[in-house]
């Protein structure tokens, strides 16, 4: 047949394209006057080298394993949300809101789940509209979801810098949320129980983004609900055929994505912040995309491309830090170039390795 | 002129010999031998995936051959792009017609040979052309219509116009039939006739048996990539050649015994349906369809056989008539949907398996549940299980002979019959009390027709009631109690079998009442 096996197609193919791109930034950094391989190290140590590093690498990862969840679910479905970026800012805004009203109430214990639940649902309501206008006024979801980041961030605005804003201050941000509404970080907890680490953002947020993916796996592979999704997301008619409710089942599976992009705010607002504040998300909503394409949309593809691209970003800063001609924007061309060739270009190399599996098997 | 089929004193119009081709590790073609008459129809014919449309995309041009010569008119040719086709005069009507629907006639036929910069003169030429061509060979068009208005039999006279503008003295037809009504068949066959009176060879591509014995001068039979034989029309037999086709003896029609007819099952009232568009594709249908009984309904392809199968199943909503079924009265008040009727013991076999009836990227066993994914078959509560699923769909491969049985190979990776099997398996597995069947074996091989028939038979004896949708009259025929005949929408009329014959079907089916 015309389709490579799994081990090639889900375990080499994407090392070839991650090496591919490491060696096309090799030439980048060359190219600039340093030795690549040097610079490479430097990424590597700065990513995984300590404790610290790690807390830091898994930490961003956090962000990419929920943007890159809530795209793969929907991609089941054959619906493209690009609209991560919007949901993850709404999901902020429900953080918020249920941290700054239950705060001074409501213990650790019971804190949590509430702001979980707000920021899933927040998260999920603001992708059920574009749901439900493509569902069932034929409103193209690419168009409507990314319509949506820009009112996401235009509703953002006003609310903190007016009702939601701190009182006697300027900035645009909310106040600080009580103790018990602040997820446990990393090392408190380890402290706790006799383990020393750095201190670093990594928070509880981690263990609950390893827990969606969890609830994503039995959810698309092991209920009905999500054989009806994937049925749905191969072919529409089939779908109808047996008796799926096509329009029902497009709102639902983009208000579970969305939900899962809203999550991500646990990590910023609840983890690290304890605050809303503007522009959390910074673009981890769209690197979400390239995650769950690289990740294959499934969870534990998920999880090791965001903690490669958790590590791009940590490394990266390192990168910067180390080397004068390094900047910040060279950091970027080589995210850019991983983005190129596991994403855009994932398929390239297919021919060739159909045509070297064939022969010697 | 010469006799049709007379060994070749002139030399043969296309010898094809050792032709071997291969995809990766299949032998497509394995050492083939052809030869071709001048101005023969010369017939070829195989199961899907016997190598046919391989060995004339080789001549044509659209894939190199690995090992083997070509000659064409005693001439050897290198043919490696379908240019090279064109140039040593051949041309081919494809299966899937290559048109730009938006275009007119003449610019269709123009396209690809503009002859020149601006298109006025070669449009002027090439208008010339086609009033010639109408009249040498009745092949009557109006240059001026969009190709996108014209029915199907007038778009494939539009493919052949094209390949005899670019002067083709041989000319391919891939499975040409497959879309025609009986009437436009015959028509299709009186062109090619008088193209042969002319001087034109004609390579001919089909699955079905009636087009070989009463269309060509000569066959030749293939089977998993092999030519197995040769033959003269004249003097050969259909059961010969399914013989030769499948490589072992074939009951060409199933055992049909008289039915015992029981209550009605299922009863339709003033079926009406309106499109998107706002045509009408359903027209005041009824129908009563008893248990016991296979009930066909013979029609030409888009005459509304389509819409019936989908408001009786649930996948349209009705807009207006009603439905009785399982004491229920179903109409656009009360809707039902495909999940409904499927509880309620009305099972479904659509027309189109690729898109609707199997998920192809799906395991088989995936497959195998599809519709009853909801019930205890997938596994309990909310939850599916594998292992049940793929247990269940075992034993349903063993029982319905599908090949390979592997559960977890994706339901592309079948050959159409196989596919078909599962769809079939899938749906009898359910103990239908009602069975809705469309095109049972569209793109099926023999062998597995001959299976699948038996299977729809036995259910009926089981006392299940079978509405049958398909354009094979032949089909029609073989399984139907009684027979029911559709135009534009309409019931023309509804027949014994006993007394409906090929003539009097073809007249209803053509909207003159009976």
């Amino acid at each position: 047949m015309n389709r490579l096996p799994a081990w090639a197609e889900i375990g080499v193919l994407p090392v070839i394209n991650l090496a591919l791109a490491l060696a096309v930034s090799g030439l980048v950094i060359w190219a600039v006057g340093e030795n690549p391989f040097d610079a490479m190290l430097v990424m590597v140590r700065g990513a995984f080298g300590s404790d610290y590093a790690i807390g830091y690498t898994l930490y961003y990862a956090t962000n990419f394993i929920f943007t890159g969840l809530a795209v793969s679910v929907a991609f089941h479905a054959m619906l493209f949300n690009i609209g991560g970026e919007g949901q993850a800012a709404l999901g902020g805004l429900g953080v918020a809101l249920a941290c700054l009203a239950f705060d001074s109430v409501l213990p650790a214990v019971l804190m949590i789940p509430v702001a979980i639940l707000f920021s899933a649902g927040f998260g999920a309501g603001w992708a059920l509209i574009p749901g439900y206008l493509q569902a069932y006024r034929g409103s193209h979801i690419v168009i409507t979801t990314i319509m949506f980041n820009f009112i996401a961030a235009g509703l953002l605005v006003p609310l903190l810098g007016g009702p939601l804003k701190r009182e006697g201050q300027s900035s645009p941000q909310t106040r600080e949320f009580a103790e018990d509404a602040w997820l446990p970080k990393a090392h408190e907890i380890l402290d706790g129980v006799g383990i020393g680490m750095a201190k670093t953002p990594l928070n509880l947020a981690f263990v609950v983004a390893i827990l969606a993916c969890l609830f994503v796996w039995v959810l698309i592979w092991r209920t009905k609900f999500g054989y009806a999704l994937r049925a749905m997301g191969h072919s529409e008619h089939a779908a109808e055929y047996a008796g799926v409710k096509v329009r029902r089942m497009t709102v639902i599976a983009m208000s579970i994505s969305g939900a899962l992009a809203g999550m991500m705010a646990l990590n910023e607002i609840m983890g690290v912040q304890h605050k809303l504040v503007l522009n959390f998300t910074s673009g981890y909503g769209f690197t979400g995309i390239a995650v769950a394409l690289m990740g294959r949309n499934h969870p534990v593809g998920i999880i090791l491309a965001s903690v490669l691209f958790g590590a791009l970003f940590q490394g990266g800063s390192e990168l910067d830090f180390e080397f004068t001609t390094i900047t910040r924007e060279m950091v970027l061309v080589i995210q850019g170039l991983i983005i190129l060739f596991s994403g855009a270009l994932a398929l390239m190399l297919v021919p060739a390795m159909r045509r070297l599996v064939m022969r010697n098997g | 002129m010469s006799a049709p089929g007379v060994a070749s004193v002139p030399p043969p119009a296309v010898r094809l010999s050792g032709i071997v081709k291969r995809f990766g590790p299949v032998v497509a073609n394995d050492h083939v031998d052809l030869e071709v008459a001048p101005g023969t129809i010369h017939g070829i014919i195989g199961e899907n995936g016997a190598g046919k449309s391989t060995l004339v995309s080789i001549l044509y041009g659209f894939y190199g051959h690995d090992e083997g010569t070509i000659e064409i008119d005693g001439r050897e040719v290198r043919i490696g792009s379908p240019a090279d086709a064109i140039a040593a005069g051949i041309g081919m009507v494809h299966q899937h017609f290559m048109l730009v629907p938006t275009f007119t006639v003449l610019e269709n036929v123009m396209l690809g040979a503009e002859g020149g910069f601006t298109l006025g003169p070669g449009a002027r030429e090439t208008r010339a052309e086609l009033a010639r061509l109408s009249a040498d060979y009745g092949l009557e068009i109006d240059p001026d219509a969009l190709v996108g208005d014209l029915p199907v039999g007038l778009r494939q006279r539009v493919e052949i116009l094209k390949a005899l503008r670019r002067s083709a003295r041989i000319l391919i037809l891939d499975e040409p039939t497959g879309v025609l009504t009986p009437g436009e068949t015959d028509r299709l066959f009186e062109i090619l006739h008088a193209l042969r009176d002319r001087g034109v060879t004609i390579l001919l591509i089909t699955h079905k048996l009636r087009e070989i014995m009463e269309g060509t001068d000569a066959v030749s039979v293939m089977r998993r990539g092999r030519m197995v034989g040769h033959r003269k029309t004249s003097g050969t037999s259909r059961e010969e050649l399914a013989e030769l086709m499948v490589g072992r003896k074939v009951l060409l029609e199933a055992e049909h015994g008289a039915p015992t007819v029981g209550e009605v099952a299922l009863a339709a009232q003033g079926l009406s349906w309106r499109d998107a568009g706002g045509a009408l594709r359903l027209d005041d249908v009824s129908l009563e369809l008893r248990a016991g009984e296979i009930l066909g309904v013979a029609g030409v392809s888009g005459n509304g056989q389509s819409e019936l199968l989908d408001v009786l199943s649930g996948i349209r909503p009705l807009q207006q008539g009603a439905i009785s079924y399982a004491g229920r009265t179903i109409d656009a008040k009360h809707p039902v949907d495909p999940a409904e009727m499927r509880r309620l013991g009305l099972a479904h076999v659509p027309e189109d398996r690729h898109h609707t009836g199997l998920v192809l990227p799906f395991e088989a066993c995936e497959n195998a549940v599809l519709g009853y994914h909801d019930g205890p078959k997938a596994g309990e509560g909310p939850f599916v299980s594998p292992s049940r699923i793929r247990g269940h769909c075992a034993g349903m491969m063993t029982e319905f002979d599908v090949r390979p049985p592997n559960p977890r190979l994706a339901a592309r990776g079948f050959s159409g019959g196989n596919q078909q099997k599962i769809v079939i398996a899938r749906e009898i597995d359910a103990a239908p009390k009602v069975l809705l069947v469309g095109q049972p074996t569209r793109g099926v091989d023999i062998g597995a027709i001959e299976f699948i028939h038996a299977q729809l038979l036995a259910l009926r004896d089981a006392g299940c009631a079978l509405l049958l949708v398909s354009v094979e009259l032949d089909e029609i025929f073989a399984l139907s109690d009684r027979i029911m005949v559709m135009n534009a929408g309409k019931v023309v009329g509804t027949l014994p079998r006993a007394e409906a014959d090929r003539n009097r079907l073809g007249l209803m089916m053509a909207g003159v009442a009976a």
